[in-house]
């Protein structure tokens, strides 16, 4: 098997929500820790499209930050092809990161809208010293034309753009430095439908031409399925199930992912009669024992109350249930 | 059909700016039955909450209805005097919003938020009165009705919240909810228990609904009738089965074929080229004709008004438009 590009093990983040050091002493209170995700792994091949889908404070954007180095894992490894991403040291981490980028959510947050599009666009090339000077316009030029803009805009501002095109833009900087992997967090969420199809189908074709490897972040399951070659479905931090990408939706394994589908409405019409979903999710700072998801679990028994399920194989991939496979 | 319960014609709405007048709705007609849920779908500006707004008086100077009119049970509601008005809002109307935390004020309890709506529109004493907020909390699934009633709404999850907007909206057993993205705010697996919840109160009290979103999901397994609206002017509105399987206005068409669903096998979305037209810059004719693949010259000169397209369609397109004789 070949040598999976991106390689996770045991990766965890736990946030100190603790209230001051003043407030502790004077009113007792005790050191409080949010634990965003526990002990996730995950491989990325090259040239697939790996989605991670999940619930509000699910840890999915924690998971992205952590990988693009923009949060320091508490525990765990991160491995960039072959290479293990060393936080401590800024040369090998900005090594690396040429290699990788990110595009966010809201394209009006994430482009700087005092900049003009062709600096925001070369600001990578001319940071990781990519190019001559005198080269850089006729890159920039040719980068918006991939994306679907023109060579001529880069003298506007970002408020001159409608938010499909401020995405196109976001995508071409993210491009700029020729990287391998992008981190795609919630790419279409903040954009109208018909404007999504735009951005989901340029992403796909760029995949095509530079071979790029994608990890898709999104609340939208039928925009994974859309995207992702396979899923992984997160649940207070954990990861549940790693399944196929077509296959996680015709034969999930997770109790929790069956639940996630079933409560998805659906455009197909199907006349299907969704499952009540029960309950909410819980408090991360306080999560159940055991099983995360026994209290809404439909089949849990007595052992899902007290051990932590593993990740088992399944005729699809992995999920973290001791009833599954 | 029975007489509608509302009745929308040719609402016109603007907003004058310094730099020209917006017209945020223009022309847009529609009816909804008793008991009915209409789905009012479009992108982002296309008017959906306008259209909310101008029905219930809502409309921010100096932004206007410029004419056209809003009649609920037959009688006239768009000209009211604002204490009129106030008195429909609430009583005959309900109103759910996307954030239930603004709905909700986060100083007084659910109790007294209740009880103070129900009081305004009701003749019932304070204790009849916490009693039917209880049975309405309880009926939209909040656990422990009899005690939460008196939690804050911080003490709430998002859920819970908008459930409790739901029983507050449906307080004084309105005609009709006008409910603006119910569930944008929330996760999926939240998300369809309200719509469940606010689906099933309505029907049993009956209640008729529109259900604004842009989630055609939402609207796909919600709505009775759907209504598609594009730059501020109808496009189409139909039976949902027969818009969205069989769409005939190409927006339409394009808008359901740019959606990913769960079952499609299709690799590539269908696209719509460009994006919606600023309200300043709409195209002269159809608002549509410069991304439409079916256009030809009578899309560019002249402005096609929805038209018949039996089975209860109305469709606003030239193509497949019947030619008048003569």
């Amino acid at each position: 098997m070949a040598e999976p590009l991106l390689q996770v093990t045991g990766l965890t983040r736990r946030f100190d929500i603790s209230k001051p050091w003043l407030n502790r002493m004077l009113e007792g209170a005790r050191h409080q820790f949010l634990t965003a995700t526990v002990g996730v792994d995950f491989e990325i091949m090259r040239g697939e499209t790996f989605a991670l889908v999940g619930e509000s404070g699910s840890g999915k954007s924690t998971i992205a930050k952590m990988i693009v180095g923009l949060l320091e894992p508490t525990e765990g490894r991160i491995r960039f092809d072959g290479q293990e991403m060393d936080f401590a040291s800024g040369a090998a981490m900005r090594a690396l990161r040429r290699r990788f980028q990110m595009i966010f959510q809201d394209p009006f947050a994430s482009l700087n809208p005092r900049w003009r599009v062709g600096d925001i666009i070369a600001e990578p090339i001319r940071t990781f010293g990519l190019l001559p000077g005198a080269d850089i316009p006729r890159e920039v030029a040719r980068l918006l034309d991939v994306v679907g803009l023109s060579g001529a805009d880069t003298g506007k501002f970002p408020h001159e753009f409608s938010g499909g095109q401020r995405q196109r833009i976001a995508i071409a900087r993210a491009l700029s430095s020729r990287p391998e992997f992008i981190v795609c967090d919630e790419p279409t969420s903040a954009l109208d439908v018909s404007v999504q199809a735009q951005i989901l189908n340029l992403m796909r074709d760029l995949q095509d031409e530079f071979g790029l490897t994608y990890l898709l972040i999104s609340h939208d399951l039928s925009v994974v399925r859309h995207m992702a070659s396979r899923i992984g479905v997160l649940y207070l931090g954990r990861l549940v199930e790693v399944a196929e990408g077509k296959r996680l939706f015709t034969e999930p394994q997770h109790p929790y992912t069956r639940m996630l589908l079933d409560a998805v409405p659906d455009l197909a019409l199907s006349g299907r009669r969704r499952k009540p979903v029960t309950g909410e999710i819980p408090n991360p700072i306080d999560p159940p024992p055991g099983c995360a998801f026994h209290p809404r679990c439909p089949i849990a028994e007595a052992r899902c109350r007290e051990t932590v399920p593993a990740p088992r194989p399944t005729p699809t991939g992995t999920a973290a249930c001791h009833l599954a496979g | 059909m029975a007489e509608p319960l509302l009745s929308v014609r040719d609402l016109v709405v603007e907003f004058p700016g310094r730099r020209g007048t917006l017209r945020a709705l223009d022309g847009v007609s529609f009816d909804i039955a008793p008991g009915e849920v209409l789905g009012m779908v479009g992108e982002s500006g296309a008017g959906k909450s306008i259209t909310g707004a101008a029905i219930i008086g809502l409309i921010e100077p100096p932004g206007r209805i410029v004419s056209g009119e809003v009649r609920l049970n037959g009688k006239r509601i768009d000209n009211l005097p604002p204490e009129g008005m106030r008195r429909i809002r609430g009583r005959r109307i309900g109103m759910v919003f996307q954030d239930p935390l603004t709905s909700l004020n986060p100083l007084y309890t659910v109790a007294q938020q209740l009880v103070e709506t129900i009081r305004t529109h009701l003749d019932l004493s304070e204790r009849d009165a916490r009693a039917r907020a209880i049975g309405l909390l309880d009926s939209v699934g909040i656990p422990a009705a009899a005690r939460r009633i008196d939690d804050y709404p911080h003490h709430f999850s998002g859920g819970m919240r908008q459930r409790v907007v739901i029983a507050l909206a449906l307080a004084a057993e309105p005609d009709l909810v006008i409910a603006d993205e119910p569930t944008t705010a929330l996760d999926v697996s939240v998300q369809a228990q309200i719509i469940d919840v606010l689906k099933s109160i309505c029907a049993a009290r009956g209640a008729a609904v529109m259900l604004i979103t842009h989630d055609m999901g939402v609207i796909a397994e919600t709505a009775d009738r759907v209504a598609v609206l594009y730059a501020g002017r109808l496009a189409e509105i139909g039976p949902v089965r027969d818009v969205i399987l069989l769409a005939q206005h190409p927006y339409t068409r394009g808008l359901m074929g740019s959606i990913p669903t769960l079952s499609q096998t299709a690799d590539r979305l269908v696209q719509i080229p460009g994006a919606m037209p600023r309200l300043n810059a709409i195209p002269p004719g159809c608002a549509f004709n410069p991304r439409c693949p079916q256009a030809f010259d009578r899309c560019r000169a002249e402005r096609p008004m929805p038209q018949d397209r039996g089975g209860g369609r109305q469709v606003a397109c030239w193509l497949g438009a019947e030619v008048p004789h003569g």
